[in-house]
């Protein structure tokens, strides 16, 4: 005798605990790249026409929607990274330990480079910098 | 082993490769590609925030023809990850599912990704 529904039963029951959090995540994150990387297309190319010279570059950098955008593009890029890169470690690499090491280390390399993203943007933005 | 006189199912060697396999193992390392393209633009930055001698010394380094070729390639990546990605966002909502309509998806996702790089290479 079970008094669970059928859909308590399988709601986080899977192996992963977690049901299709990893996938709907890579999805939203991309709609997101999409406008993002977009934008950052376009910020490269106007920067193009500068020739990347560092006042012009800095500038562009620092104002404040710019900086918006920045932070949002390299933390989102960010996570659809380490979601993608943590597929390819559980395709490809199968022995227990090995595979959680690679997965710890994918993710710890991710959260560094993000942050260093991050910081390097506020610190423009907030004038830290030379 | 195939004893039986059975057929056996077509093996890698002897299997047709579609253009869909092509286009799938591209997505993935593209997207490996771009994973490593984050971590430059991670450092692009911190030497954009740290000051113009580290900056020179970054863009010195992607304007070299070692760092023009990497530029092209990302800028490649960018592109095939990005139009593969509308791709797939369509296979989510159900759609386009068919062989045909795969193939020409495929090849579309081909052709679009190398003109829009020749395009911007063109400009820059």
């Amino acid at each position: 005798m079970n008094l669970r529904s059928p859909l308590s039963h399988v709601l986080g029951s899977g192996s992963a605990k977690e049901g299709t959090d990893h996938w709907w995540m890579q999805r939203v994150t991309a709609v997101a790249l999409l406008i993002l990387g977009s934008w950052f297309l376009y910020g490269l190319i106007s920067l193009g026409s500068m020739d990347f010279e560092y006042a012009a570059v800095t500038d562009w950098a620092s104002r404040p929607f710019h900086s918006v955008m920045l932070t949002l593009l390299v933390l989102t890029l960010g996570f659809h990274s380490s979601l993608g890169i943590q597929v390819i470690i559980e395709d490809y690499v199968h022995g227990p330990m090995i595979k959680v090491a690679a997965l710890m280390l994918s993710k710890f390399t991710h959260v560094f480079v993000a942050l260093t993203a991050v910081l390097a943007v506020f610190r423009l933005a907030f004038g830290a910098g030379a | 082993m195939n004893d039986s006189g059975r057929p056996l199912s077509p093996h890698l060697s002897v299997y047709r490769w579609p253009v869909t396999m092509t286009v799938s193992i591209l997505h993935r390392a593209t997207g490996a590609a771009l994973s490593i393209g984050f971590a430059v633009l991670a450092i692009w930055l911190m030497s954009l925030a740290t000051g113009e001698a580290q900056y020179s010394m970054v863009s010195e380094f992607l304007q070299s023809t070692i760092g023009c070729l990497l530029l092209i390639g990302w800028s490649y990546a960018f592109f095939f990850h990005l139009a593969n990605g509308v791709r797939h966002l369509f296979w989510d909502a159900g759609r386009g599912f068919e062989k045909s309509q795969a193939n020409a998806s495929a090849w579309f996702v081909i052709v679009l990704s190398l003109a829009l790089t020749v395009a911007l290479w063109m400009l820059a």
